[in-house]
């Protein structure tokens, strides 16, 4: 971590990390051929919306800024060095100097609060945007945390308690303070999770086939950013469970020796070995990265055309919100 | 040549090109001059090209470009694509095999019944092509590997084995870059830094170059490992074949 040389300078100081609590932005995209995955918010529209409540806004809102991503227990930050603005999005339970605040609101904060996230009520992720965003070297382009080559955020892992987070430029934003926005919650939506067959899914007879769209399955407790495992009945391929190493997408959902999903989440590896039975859609990405641990899901089929047309809709409403948000 | 291929849709987040399930020098040469075409050809909405063994990933926003519009390109680009050689790299890779750098030499050269000084010779003797770079940043997968040396993964994997192994698993051959955990066995580290995010260039190899491996000794490996700026050399040679 940075040392204190620069104390005059605003920073948070982390009294307690939280469970898991990474910077991240829209992503490091185009570097799979390096091996290096996407990374970057799990929840896309969450982050884009706490940083456009702040004032954080750039050709493309979701990319530009990071934000910190707070998975189900959140961290203690004292302010030092000065003011800023913070927005937090997400279903959570918020305090700031031990008295509750509001999520999806731009909050003033002033040198000395303690800005405490307790818990994610509903969903797994909140995020933590701050105006003139986090002083962090990006990696290939993203500010994105990827843990495992501990690369991105701050020194490339999760936080630390004791851990200093410098602000880039704390005086931007004060305009915002007191601006509200509309909850975003992706979670509220209870529809099975849609996706496209393939490309592997010729591995799967019929009967499986079926069986992967009829059953319940269960988010089990190996569910993080790399991938999500379910539970359920056992998908067994007529072919094996080896292929010759492919390329993975986010939202492939992989099935290996065991039978049972892996579905691959933004640090995923860029490839491989086992055969996939369908990938999530575009649309559904954000809705899954707010599920836990002990969530139960379905999965439907839709055809491309149809998940681009879902897609480009939600974008396009998104961007309007976030236009009308800022004037 | 030109494969057999398939371009099928990964629902809307991209669009492979498969050419199947085989490990084949010449698939794979044509999936990396399609990648390079792909990269050429700058198609708005293109996000992400991702070469494997055997297929060519495409990642897309349907924002900028349709899935249609995407695979009428795709489909044009790489009909009529002609795979010429290309000049790349061919990097000299030393490797302190056996003891506590590689824990299953031992095991490794007992199966297969030969003793250290043939393994090492069998292991360094082939100028190895880089298939994929995958699963981890600047993990490289190898082809080449003797017939004699091909051995099933282990039977239940490490969860974590040091950045730099040379290891074996199946028919295949890698260096790898950062911890990771691993099913593959594991003969030798490199002192090489194949994935270094401080550096200019974070991951030092591509798909398509060659390697070479070169036994060195544990005092020559902390050596080369200490110094922070050595790089590993290397040669032009045209595709994986010796310049004329």
């Amino acid at each position: 971590m940075s040392d204190d040389r620069d104390n005059t300078d605003v920073a948070f100081r982390v009294a307690s990390p939280g469970m898991m609590t990474t910077l991240q932005d829209g992503g490091r995209h185009g570097q799979g051929h390096l091996g290096v995955p996407p990374s970057g918010a799990l929840d896309t529209m969450s982050l884009g919306l706490a940083n456009a409540l702040v004032g954080n806004v750039s050709e493309d809102a979701l990319q530009a800024f990071g934000a910190l991503e707070i998975t189900l227990m959140g961290p203690r930050l004292r302010l030092v060095g000065g003011d800023c603005v913070v927005a937090i999005t997400g279903d959570a339970e918020i305090t700031v100097n031990d008295r509750p605040v509001e999520t999806f609101r731009a909050l003033a904060l002033r040198e000395g609060d303690e800005l405490q996230i307790h818990r994610v009520l509903s969903g797994a992720r909140a995020y933590l945007a701050v105006g003139g965003g986090f002083a962090a070297t990006p990696f290939l382009g993203s500010v994105s945390t990827l843990a495992r080559a501990g690369v991105g955020g701050f020194d490339g892992r999760a936080l630390r308690a004791g851990d200093r987070l410098p602000l880039r430029n704390a005086a931007r934003g004060q305009e915002c303070a007191g601006r509200v926005g509309e909850p975003h919650l992706p979670q509220r939506e209870k529809r099975p999770i849609r996706v496209g067959l393939g490309p592997q899914s010729d591995f799967f007879s019929r009967a499986k086939i079926a069986r992967f769209f009829s059953a319940e399955w269960t988010i089990s407790t190996l569910a993080d950013r790399m991938g999500y495992r379910l539970t359920g009945p056992v998908l067994a391929s007529a072919r094996g469970h080896n292929i010759v190493s492919d390329a993975l997408m986010t939202g492939s959902v992989q099935i290996p020796g065991d039978g049972q999903p892996i579905i691959a989440m933004n640090d995923r590896g860029t490839t491989g070995g086992y055969p996939k039975i369908a990938t999530v859609i575009r649309a559904d990405m954000a809705r899954l990265g707010q599920m836990k641990p002990g969530d139960r899901l379905r999965f439907e089929a839709i055809d491309p055309a149809h998940a681009e047309h879902l897609w480009r809709g939600r974008q396009e409403a998104f961007r309007a919100y976030l236009a009308r948000l800022a004037i | 040549m030109t494969p057999t291929y398939q371009i099928v849709p990964l629902a809307d987040q991209g669009v492979l090109i498969d050419c199947g399930e085989t490990i084949d020098i010449e698939i794979n040469r044509w999936i990396d001059a399609a990648a390079r075409a792909v990269r050429v050809a700058g198609i708005d909405g293109i996000t992400g090209i991702v070469p494997t063994y055997r297929s060519l990933a495409i990642e897309y926003d349907s924002v900028m470009v349709t899935q249609r519009e995407l695979i009428s390109r795709l489909g044009q680009l790489v009909g009529a694509l002609r795979v010429s050689h290309r000049r790349c790299r061919r990097w000299r890779i030393p490797v302190t095999y056996g003891g506590e750098f590689g824990i299953d030499f031992d095991d490794f050269a007992r199966r297969h019944g030969l003793d250290r000084e043939a393994l090492i010779a069998l292991h360094t003797a082939p100028d190895y092509r880089i298939f994929m770079i995958g699963f981890m940043p600047g993990f490289a997968y190898l082809g080449g590997l003797n017939a004699r040396l091909h051995t099933p993964r282990r039977d239940s994997p490490r969860t974590q084995t040091p950045a730099g192994s040379v290891s074996v698993g199946g028919q295949q051959t890698a260096v790898s870059s950062v911890e990771a955990p691993s099913g593959w066995h594991l003969l030798g580290r490199t002192p090489v830094r194949t994935f270094a995010p401080e550096r200019q260039t974070p991951v030092l190899m591509e798909a398509g170059d060659s390697i070479r491996f070169e036994p060195i000794d544990s005092e020559r490996f902390t050596a080369l490992r200490n110094d922070r700026d050595w790089l590993p050399e290397w040669e032009w040679i045209d595709d994986g074949r010796p310049s004329p």
